[in-house]
């Protein structure tokens, strides 16, 4: 079978599972009572297991059988759920994830073999019994003693009337119980020899677990067998005896009178039961339905061919602008019609496209709690993770690209902001901090936000680094209010920390998110108080590839503007610039305003409109029109030659051989098939 | 040994300049470039091809060769090389032809005023010179540079 086929899907259902399994795993940390969550890991080793022995995975397979071996114990009883256990099937987690790395890496799961794991499972299985040997002895006395052993097995109809055939027909039927040996190695190889020692003198009726079962090593200890035989009970306990790893054997024969009058009850209690499970069922069922539906079904789609699409759409957008156009000439109702209808549909169209590529945050977001749990181990401080808005959608590209900064934000939070416990508590705080992440949408935008209850920034303390660094002089920070201070956090190289710690400030500091988020054309702001904690805010574009946009000319030139990045639109007389140092500024509602002119900017060809304030007197009282843009709290004043309006536009890469052009932020195509340029207005500032 | 190979020739200044057909995508005729403020001097702007944004390569720019006005007989090469097109703007551009890798003199073998190492060496085709234009170098130098 040529797996390779299949290995792309592997890997995507595994990285489900495994999410799956972290999420159900952190819940278990919590709630160790709680055997749904149990049942649900069970259920994700399982599959895991099955899905990688078929790829011919077999670190994979063998790690997450161990895994299942473990947690079946725990199912069954036999162990408690404590914290070595969860850190130990964090351990796992953690290997299963390397190896689904590794496999979507090179294809191979790697040599790295998970023995080690292995033997600390079955050890910590082994530890468990030793813990709780008293009890099973107690239990292995009891059964001897009042000689019958309460079974597992039970009845069915047609059992009972095998085995009440069997005594009318003078044979012996035992049930026997078999418990082996706990430092037995090979458990399912022992048992298949007791079975089939069994099988040399007797009919074995019933089984528990089933014979499958035992088969695949899926019993603790002990199993029970029915056994029918015309052999004494001396005689069983004879064969077996040779048998060496077997701890104890207990055998009870069955007397038909107890079996004539309890297979009735027993198919009473057995329909009660099959009711109860029913019903169970559907609870569960309803839930499973519950739970479905809120996270709706999903098809899989290449990000390519969603491309291809996108570009579709984009074609049609762009002759729709061009049919306005043409429309406008002639002036004919019918067309206009025709056009206004077209618009509607590439307007739901590109909708609908974009739907598609928008993914729950949550993809991001459920990451985070285990990173927590974690720092908050390393560190010793207690950290509460609020997660909210984790439904809010974003596009897809967005999604992959958001992950790293958020990380370095929620490891900043609690490092830097959230004290030690006795800090805490010296201070009057919670023992337990808090750092809450959100996410909502806001208008054509995505807010995301981490916030810690900590002990806040001190923004002193920021001003003299940043004097002592040389990114700001005393002079500047007379000028400067808290929020701008604040804003040198986002400087390369700066770190408040005292000192480095092995978490955060090796290096990269909040500069890296910032560039990140930059170019994903997102801003990030940070907001503090002193003793109260920090809440940094990013906010991001919606979506990277369709744009609202201002369309302006600069000399013979066309280009667009991002709607986002504009504040608003006004004319300046040219006689109110002035000119300090080389720069252009105006006094616009009461603060100044740096001016920019466009054309020099971009190096546009001179034009006859020459607006230079020094040179051309004649026209000194005209206006020119200036388009203000903002990054952060900045602004700038762009002078451009004439408006030609809002249109949306489809934002098209220059492609790699272009990608190092400053000032540019890709290309459009306009409806009459000309490319006008995007300006990054954020490279000005 | 030797094997046979297609170079696409075209014209700059009245030489003949041939790359291997393989990293063309397609031909086409002069249309509306636009300017890209801030670019290497030798980048005559972007184009629209059929919704895509194409850079352009002023080739006689590139080469420093003497600067000629356009005419009808112009073409845009598009490159396909590495996952991007690229296209070339030529003086002219009419022929294939097929020529053995011995026909072909390496760039390293002819004297050293040659060495503009975006060439790949000398074709000799029915008693004509046929440079040939190693497209990978001229393509990454701009990346790197």
């Amino acid at each position: 079978m040529d797996i390779n086929q299949y290995l792309e899907i592997f890997i995507e259902e595994s990285k489900e599972h495994l999410q799956s399994m972290n999420s159900s795993l952190l819940y278990l940390e919590n709630h160790p009572e709680d055997t749904n969550t149990l049942n649900e890991i069970f259920r994700v080793a399982h599959t895991l297991k099955g899905m990688s022995a078929t790829m011919g995975f077999n670190n994979i397979a063998h790690l997450t059988h161990e895994m299942e071996n473990v947690l079946d114990y725990i199912r069954r009883g036999n162990m408690k759920v404590n914290t070595e256990i969860t850190d130990l099937l964090f351990e796992c987690f953690d290997r299963l994830e390397g190896y689904i790395n590794n496999v979507e890496a090179n294809s191979e799961e790697g040599n790295d073999s998970a023995l080690e794991l292995i033997d600390k499972l079955q050890i910590s299985k082994l530890a468990d019994i030793n813990a709780n040997g008293k009890d099973q002895d107690e239990k292995k006395i009891n059964p001897n003693t009042n000689k019958t052993i309460k079974s597992a097995i039970e009845f069915n109809e047609y059992l009972s009337n095998v085995v009440s055939t069997a005594i009318k027909d003078g044979l012996n039927v035992n049930l026997i119980k078999i418990t082996l040996d706990s430092n037995c190695m090979l458990k399912s190889a022992r048992a298949y020899i007791i079975i089939s020692t069994l099988e040399k003198f007797s009919d074995i009726v019933q089984s528990n677990p089933s014979i499958e079962e035992i088969e695949d090593e899926k019993f603790d200890l002990s199993f029970e067998l029915v056994l029918i035989t015309k052999h004494n009970e001396e005689f069983i306990r004879k064969e077996l005896s040779s048998i060496s790893e077997v701890e104890s054997i207990e055998i009870s024969p069955m007397l038909s009178e107890s079996i004539d009058i309890s297979p009735k009850n027993d198919v009473v209690n057995n329909t009660d039961k099959i009711q109860v499970v029913e019903e169970n069922k559907q609870q569960e069922n309803e839930e499973a339905k519950n739970k479905k539906s809120k996270t709706s079904k999903t098809v899989r789609v290449d990000i390519d061919r969603l491309d291809n699409l996108m570009n579709l759409v984009s074609e049609l957008i762009i002759i729709k602008t061009r049919l306005e156009d043409a429309g406008d000439e002639r002036g004919r109702q019918n067309t206009s019609e025709a056009i206004e209808y077209l618009e509607r549909i590439t307007t739901n169209l590109h909708d609908a496209v974009m739907k598609v590529r928008m993914v729950p945050i949550e993809r991001v977001f459920n990451r985070f709690p285990r990173m927590v749990r974690d720092l908050s181990k390393d560190l010793g401080k207690d950290i509460t993770l609020i997660l909210s808005g984790e439904e809010t959608e974003v596009d897809r590209t967005v999604i992959d690209e958001i992950g790293d900064p958020l990380i370095h934000l929620i490891r900043n939070s609690i490092d830097h902001g959230i004290e030690e416990i006795d800090k805490r508590l010296e201070l009057g705080k919670q023992r337990t901090g808090t750092v809450k992440l959100s996410a909502y949408p806001d208008g054509n935008s995505v807010v995301i936000e981490v916030e810690d209850d900590g002990s806040g920034i001190n923004i002193e303390k920021v001003k003299n680094k940043a004097i002592e660094r040389g990114i700001i002089t005393t002079q500047d920070t007379q000028l400067m209010d808290n929020k701008e201070l604040i804003q040198l956090l986002f400087s390369p190289g700066f770190s408040t920390a005292d000192k480095i710690s092995d978490i955060s400030g090796r290096g990269v500091g909040l500069d890296v998110v910032k560039t990140k988020i930059e170019s994903l054309g997102g801003i990030v702001e940070a907001d503090t108080t002193l003793g109260k904690g920090t809440k940094f805010i990013i906010r991001l574009p919606l979506t990277l590839a369709i744009i609202q946009a201002l369309l302006v000319v600069v000399g013979s030139e066309k280009y667009a503007i991002p709607l986002n990045s504009i504040k608003e639109i006004t004319t300046i007389e040219k006689s109110s610039i002035r000119r300090v140092q080389k720069n252009e500024v105006v006094l616009y509602r009461d603060s100044t305003l740096p001016i920019l002119r466009l054309s020099e900017l971009l190096n546009v060809p001179n034009t006859n409109n020459d607006i230079d304030i020094d040179s051309n007197s004649d026209n000194f009282d005209e206006d020119v029109i200036v388009v203000i843009v903002k990054k952060g709290d900045k602004d700038a004043g762009l002078i451009v030659d004439k408006l030609i309006g809002q249109q949306e536009i489809v934002i098209k890469s220059l492609g790699k051989y272009l990608s190092t052009i400053r000032s540019i932020a890709g290309a459009t195509i306009l409806g009459n098939g000309s490319v006008a340029l995007i300006v990054d207005t954020n490279s000005f500032f | 040994m030797s094997s046979m190979n297609q170079y696409v020739v075209f014209k700059l200044n009245n030489e003949s300049y041939g790359l291997l057909i393989d990293y063309v995508e397609t031909i086409e005729k002069l249309t509306e470039i636009t300017r890209v403020p801030s670019a290497p001097y030798y980048i005559s702007g972007v184009i629209n091809l059929r919704g895509e944004v194409i850079p352009v390569v002023d080739l006689r720019r590139r080469f420093q060769l003497e600067n000629i006005s356009n005419t009808d007989e112009n073409r845009i090469i598009v490159l396909s090389f590495e996952e991007m097109n690229v296209g070339i703007l030529v003086d002219s551009c009419s022929e294939v032809v097929t020529l053995d890798t011995n026909q072909i003199d390496k760039a390293y073998d002819l004297i050293s005023s040659f060495e503009d190492d975006y060439i790949q060496g000398i074709g000799k085709f029915n008693e004509r010179m046929i440079i040939i234009v190693d497209i990978p170098k001229l393509l990454i130098n701009n990346i790197t540079g």
